[in-house]
């Protein structure tokens, strides 16, 4: 009898091992197609769900999906993992496991004591027998609180990146982003640039201009400049303002082997920043970006599928205790995310399993101008996000990234939906825009006259 | 009321530094309609570029003359393309029997890419100054691949026998310039080479490097390769006569 069996719709449905389970059971995208790992059909997507269904949680204990002996994620995941932690659950198949976490007995309190007991493959099988409503409603009952100079991922909030981007990294080109968003109360998660020009020295440029920018105003939030993790230590040796330590990272060693990056690495940048300790309210220094893809387009993805080699990558972030993580769904590109149906699923898909893990989970709402999408489907994805109760979001001035060549979300989308939902930026942030006098009678951010008194201290008069 | 005082545009001095959408002003929370159906236009010229036809008659028409050579990839169109970039990579059948070694010092490929004007505006001019700039190289007949990817300039180059292979390829449109073009050099071309085997000059259009500032950095990059008998991360560019390439590129390594 093979192992991964089942009969469906009058036909016998044989899968030869459980990565092969796992890759079937997930949602169409074009990126495990082009990978060669996709169902061939919707009746064998839906059986092998049937079959990952019966199987018990402890099979991701003891198949590993990466070889143990070639991988140090791997060697990561299952070294960590909290046995006592697990054990409410641990009798559970998978099927049953997402029946329990929709239920009442899953409050945000069982899930926080949860996570260090579940395994990223464990979360990547069972989102892959939720709907995107189980993925909205799980995601909304777990709380994964973080902070440095704010907090972050209290319940009612929402935290916003602001992205002030520039082509040539013209300081004043940064700053006219950055104060526009600043009046939109954008930038309580982070004011983060995406340098153009990727060095040491162009880095302690932006490092020293953001955190005069931050001190200037007395701005409770942290700035971050995304470069490359060794870049970062030698910025925090030769003294620069550093507050977080940014780094994209994979699910497996080899993918992070292409980043440039291993888990000592990541490991000693943390101790680095740490021992500046510039943190007001909190000790979270790191920050993380991750995305669907990003294995496989480094050949690395040891033939998972790529939502569950995405959410190893949570895995990776896990120890290091980030104050952000997120992932850019959007901008891998339509070979791995085809449409705004698979942006969708996978953002939803991203946020929830890294949640789930304890992990900080923001997302990039966005997407590049060769897949099919466009901002109304951002609309209904930053919607979405929003009930799902995302830690925190990504926006850029009109939505248009001018140093990525990419959309993402509005200043503008992040201040509408945080009043439709009635969410509020980080409690410091939000009472900082109280001080500077941009809450109107009842806390909203409301339009600014011209000449008005936030407006005049921010850009500054004689315009 | 008539007499409310003109709103001043307190963005007016950071226009000149960005090409951002800053100071766009608000519709209660909502951006404003001008703003938003500019955002729309940008949007629908990037779309257009990616999924338009280059009309190669017109291209060839405005090459120096000499005959052309036309292949296609194996995506047989642009949503197979857009999903399958191995496909874009390769050369399909027909187009791989109609290559023969000449012996070459250059090939030069006009690849569509992601951007479609791009090479529609852009490549002509880029190519007939390269020409200007390498009297005395045997240059082999200009390439058109449709449906192309970087990396067809290696099979292309390896059956043509050209020592180097350049593909000038559409590049994948932002909001600011969906008509960006690339280029892309690789020094003994053969299937398999990887990206890091290549030398890249980035962001030819309107508002970025001419074809002729294009074709010098080119030029300069295929001499010291045929001098090296190397491309890529190992091929530096002279610190002092080149500004970085491509600041305000669009990241192609997802795409190219």
């Amino acid at each position: 009898m093979p192992r991964y069996a089942v009969n469906a719709g009058g036909e016998r449905h044989v899968f030869s091992d459980l990565k092969t389970v796992m890759a079937c059971a997930s949602p169409l995208r074009s990126g495990d197609e082009l990978a060669g790992l996709a169902a061939d059909s919707e009746l064998r997507r839906v059986a092998a769900r049937m079959v990952l269904a019966d199987l018990p949680l402890t099979v991701f204990l003891s198949e590993a999906l990466v070889p143990y002996e070639e991988d140090e994620v791997t060697r990561l995941i299952l070294d960590g993992h909290d046995v006592a932690a697990f054990a409410p659950v641990s009798h559970m198949t998978v099927g049953q496991f997402r029946d329990w976490l929709l239920s009442y007995a899953a409050t945000s309190e069982t899930l926080a004591a949860l996570a260090p007991g579940l395994t990223p493959e464990m979360v990547a099988a069972v989102s892959k027998l939720m709907r995107n409503a189980d993925l909205i409603a799980v995601a909304a009952k777990c709380r994964v609180v973080t902070a440095f100079r704010s907090t972050l991922g209290l319940p009612g909030r929402l935290g916003s990146r602001l992205q002030p981007n520039h082509p040539t990294d013209d300081p004043l080109g940064i700053a006219a982003s950055t104060l526009d968003g600043l009046l939109f109360g954008i930038g309580d998660a982070v004011i983060g640039i995406n340098p153009a020009t990727d060095n040491v020295a162009a880095c302690i440029t932006l490092l020293s201009m953001l955190d005069e920018v931050r001190t200037r105003f007395d701005i409770p939030t942290q700035t971050c400049v995304l470069t490359h993790v060794t870049n970062s230590i030698q910025a925090i040796e030769r003294g620069a303002p550093l507050d977080l330590v940014f780094q994209s990272i994979a699910g497996t060693e080899a993918a992070n082997r292409g980043f440039g990056v291993s888990l000592s690495m990541l490991a000693e940048a943390q101790a680095a920043a740490l021992s500046l300790q510039r943190g007001t309210v909190g000790t979270n220094v790191m920050y993380f970006e991750t995305g669907q893809g990003s294995a496989l387009s480094a050949d690395a993805h040891h033939g998972l599928d790529q939502q569950t080699v995405e959410v190893r990558a949570y895995g990776v972030a896990r120890p290091f205790s980030p104050l952000l993580v997120n992932t850019v769904v959007g901008f891998i590109g339509p070979e791995y995310l085809y449409d705004s149906k698979q942006i969708i699923r996978a953002g939803l898909e991203d946020h929830c399993c890294g949640k789930l893990l304890g992990v900080p989970m923001g997302v990039d709402v966005c997407y590049t101008n060769h897949a099919e999408a466009d901002q109304d489907d951002m609309d209904v994805l930053m919607t979405l996000l929003g009930t799902a109760g995302v830690n925190f979001v990504i926006a850029v001035p009109g939505a248009d990234d001018v140093m990525l060549n990419y959309q993402s979300l509005s200043y503008h989308d992040v201040l509408g939906l945080r009043h439709l939902l009635d969410l509020r930026p980080a409690p410091e942030f939000d009472a900082w825009l109280g001080r500077m006098g941009m809450l109107d009678s009842v806390g909203r951010l409301a339009p600014l006259a011209a000449g008005g008194l936030p407006i005049t201290r921010l850009l500054g008069q004689g315009a | 009321m008539a007499d409310s005082p003109i709103p001043l545009d307190p963005f007016a001095r950071f226009r000149a530094a960005t090409r951002a959408r800053i100071g766009l002003g608000r519709s209660g929370d909502a951006m404003p309609l001008r703003p938003l159906l500019d955002f729309q236009l940008a949007h629908a010229q990037a779309r257009d570029a990616v999924h338009g036809r280059v009309d190669w008659d017109r291209v060839a028409a405005a090459l120096p003359s000499g005959p052309v050579l036309s292949v296609h990839s194996a995506a047989p169109d642009r949503q197979t393309y857009l999903r399958r970039p191995d496909l874009g990579r390769r050369l399909d059948e027909t187009s791989a029997v109609g290559l023969s070694d000449g012996g070459w010092d250059l090939a030069l490929v006009i690849a569509d890419g992601l951007s479609a004007a791009a090479v529609q505006s852009w490549a002509a001019p880029t190519i007939a100054a390269i020409f200007d700039r390498l009297p005395g190289w045997r240059i082999a007949p200009v390439v058109f691949a449709s449906q192309a990817r970087v990396a067809i300039g290696d099979p292309i180059g390896e059956k043509l026998g050209a020592q180097l292979v350049a593909v000038l390829i559409g590049e994948r449109p932002g909001l600011s310039a969906a008509d960006s073009l690339g280029i892309y050099l690789t020094y003994a071309p053969r299937s398999g080479r990887r990206d890091s085997e290549r030398n890249c000059i980035s962001n030819i259009h309107g508002g970025g490097l001419s074809p002729s500032q294009a074709a010098d950095k080119l030029v300069w990059l295929a001499r010291q390769a045929r001098h090296l008998r190397l491309t890529g991360v190992d091929l530096k560019e002279d610190a002092n006569r080149a500004e970085p390439i491509g600041p305000g590129a669009p990241r192609l390594d997802h795409d190219a």
